[in-house]
């Protein structure tokens, strides 16, 4: 969407992240709450029960710090929880147990690409803090409109990334969140799937006529489940806030819901006072120490992330810069790609090609995923090896990878059955002779300027020795063999 | 100084109803409580490094490890009503 000069956009999103931890935040219960029927995964401290007490959960906390260092995030020495007040029934406590002051990462960057330009949007902060109950809102076995509390969700660990205000455009949000999915993936910290609410991305966004002060209404915007609706939503209200100048009306602070099925934000009703918090450091909860020996140690294991690897790929093996954007999309079959390319040894971008066709139209075709691809990458770059050496035509190799998939043999054995590459000169002419005498009219056809009627002879020597040809040889000794062409 | 409208809004945000009466009370209560507080602006604690808390300890953190949860019928034990495995509550507004 193209938004109208006269205005100018300012966006900025909070993203809430579930962690992938075995045990929520604050007990001992586990965070799987997905496949879990509802109310049992729920312990005293879920329920907020008088004298219970809250303990971190260290995993929560090292996943926090190494998103902060994937995003370039200081890492302060001292951190600390803080209790948020508010009366609503998804926490038991009627308090949420998050940061406020003190939070585990400040600032950084992210670097994005949209509408062909690089940017880099700043990070406020990246805080830690709990997931709340399930609310079901519907009408009860009397009739009348009832709440229902599934406690499962609450306390499972959630990781706020507050982006500064520096998103123009819905294009830039959709980056942003696109990007940072693709990090935290990487760095294996959330499954970051948008569907399941392990992503859940909330924009505030406002629109000032050009040149004029930007003011502090802004409208939050909630609800979408998927990048399609983030970036329709985004489109919606940027539009919808134009609208408000162009009939002169002002912009209202509140907060909107992305209607999917009406493709529109409404305004939700939200509690008087909802957002005064009263915010008080956590009094079950001492401050938190962190070394710099923890944030080195985490630093340490963390795997080399997308945009380094994207960097190598490009820079140092010759890989297409379109070819290297797509692969990095999957961590896994990046990291089976580098595998095969360094075992191989050959031309990188070879490899990143056939992985990005073959292997992963077989893959898709049988519904796999790469962590169950039947051929380790030792054997893939065997064969990329016997297509190099020229044992295989690209086809040949194409076949065998397939048989490869269908049977799990190793390639050696697959040749050893179906035969190698026909390269042979003197074997290639004598089979260019036989099927040239067969096909008269073919060869007349190719004397007389029907430049086509060579294809035709090739494929008869490919049926003659199985598809085992070298087609590069073939054309060439079909050519000299036909001696001059009367028309091309 | 808190003024009665204050104790109006604190007691909103508790949910709690209180009388003309009460919030005359909870006004002056509140009101000598922060004086209390008061006292400590005497002192000069311009070299002081502000703190969250007043012993001298830092947290600590568990392994990531899990344990049984209660059973759900003693979840639901305090519950005040029970519908559909979940705690049925009075229709509440949509809050994300």
């Amino acid at each position: 969407m193209t938004i109208d000069p006269g205005y100018r956009v300012v966006i900025g999103l909070e993203t809430h992240v579930q962690l992938k931890t075995a045990s929520k935040m604050f007990c001992r219960t586990s965070a799987a709450y997905a496949s879990a029927p509802p109310n049992t995964l729920v312990c005293p401290i879920c329920l907020g029960m008088p004298g219970v007490l809250p303990v971190i959960n260290a995993a929560a906390v090292d996943l926090t710090i190494m998103t902060g260092l994937a995003l370039h995030s200081e890492i302060p020495p001292h951190a600390k929880f803080d209790r948020k007040n508010y009366a609503y029934p998804d926490l038991m406590k009627w308090y949420q147990i998050s940061q406020y002051d003190l939070p585990l990462c400040v600032g950084g960057w992210l670097e994005i690409n949209a509408d062909g330009e690089t940017r880099r949007i700043d990070i406020t902060r990246v805080h830690l803090e709990e997931d709340t109950a399930k609310l079901t809102h519907v009408v009860g076995d009397d009739g009348q409109p009832a709440s229902l509390i599934d406690v499962n969700r609450s306390g499972v660990p959630l990781m706020e990334i507050v982006s500064e205000p520096d998103i123009t455009s819905a294009a830039e949000a959709m980056a942003y969140g696109l990007k940072l999915r693709n990090i935290l993936r990487w760095l294996g910290v959330s499954t970051a799937n948008m569907q399941d609410g392990a992503l859940r991305i909330d924009a505030n966004v406002s629109v000032w006529p050009s040149g004029a002060e930007v003011g502090n209404a802004k409208v939050e915007v909630k609800n979408m489940n998927s990048f399609r609706a983030l970036g329709q939503a985004l489109d919606y209200e940027i539009e919808r806030q134009i609208a408000l100048y162009e009939r002169g009306e002002r912009l209202v602070q509140e907060t909107r819901g992305w209607d999917e099925a009406a493709a529109r934000t409404v305004p939700q009703r939200t509690k008087e006072y909802a957002h005064d918090y009263r915010y008080f450091p956590e009094p079950d909860l001492p401050p938190l120490s962190i070394t710099r020996e923890r944030v080195q140690g985490l630093a340490a294991r963390m795997p080399e992330l997308p945009d380094a690897v994207r960097q190598r790929l490009v820079g140092e093996l010759g890989v297409a810069a379109t070819d290297a954007d797509e692969l990095i999309e999957d961590r896994d079959l990046t990291a089976y790609t580098l595998d095969v390319i360094e075992r191989h040894g050959g031309p990188a971008a070879e490899v990143v090609t056939w992985v990005l066709q073959d292997v992963r139209r077989l893959l898709n075709a049988r519904e796999l995923d790469v962590a169950d691809i039947p051929i380790d990458a030792a054997s893939m770059a065997r064969l990329l090896g016997l297509r190099a050496k020229g044992d295989l035509s690209t086809t040949m190799a194409g076949t065998v990878l397939e048989e490869m998939f269908a049977t799990g043999k190793s390639p050696e054995e697959i040749v050893a059955a179906r035969g190698r590459q026909i390269s042979d000169t003197d074997a290639l002419v004598e089979i260019a002779r036989e099927v040239m005498a067969a096909n008269p009219q073919a060869v007349a056809d190719y004397h007389a300027g029907k430049d086509r009627a060579i294809q035709f002879l090739m494929g008869q020597v490919m049926r003659r020795t199985r598809g085992q040809a070298n087609p590069g040889k073939v054309t060439e000794l079909l050519r000299v063999e036909l001696g001059g062409n009367g028309g091309a | 100084m808190i003024d009665r409208e204050q104790v109006v809004h604190v007691a909103a945000l508790a949910r709690l109803a209180l009388s003309d009466a009460e919030i005359d009370r909870m006004q002056a209560d509140l009101q000598q409580i922060l004086q209390a507080f008061e006292a400590l602006n005497a002192l000069d604690v311009s070299d002081v490094a502000p703190t969250a808390q007043v012993i001298p300890l830092a947290t600590v953190e568990r392994p990531d490890t899990t344990e049984a949860p209660l059973s759900r019928d003693d979840v639901m034990r305090n519950a005040p009503r029970v519908e559909r495995d979940q705690i049925r509550v009075p229709a509440v507004l949509t809050e994300d």
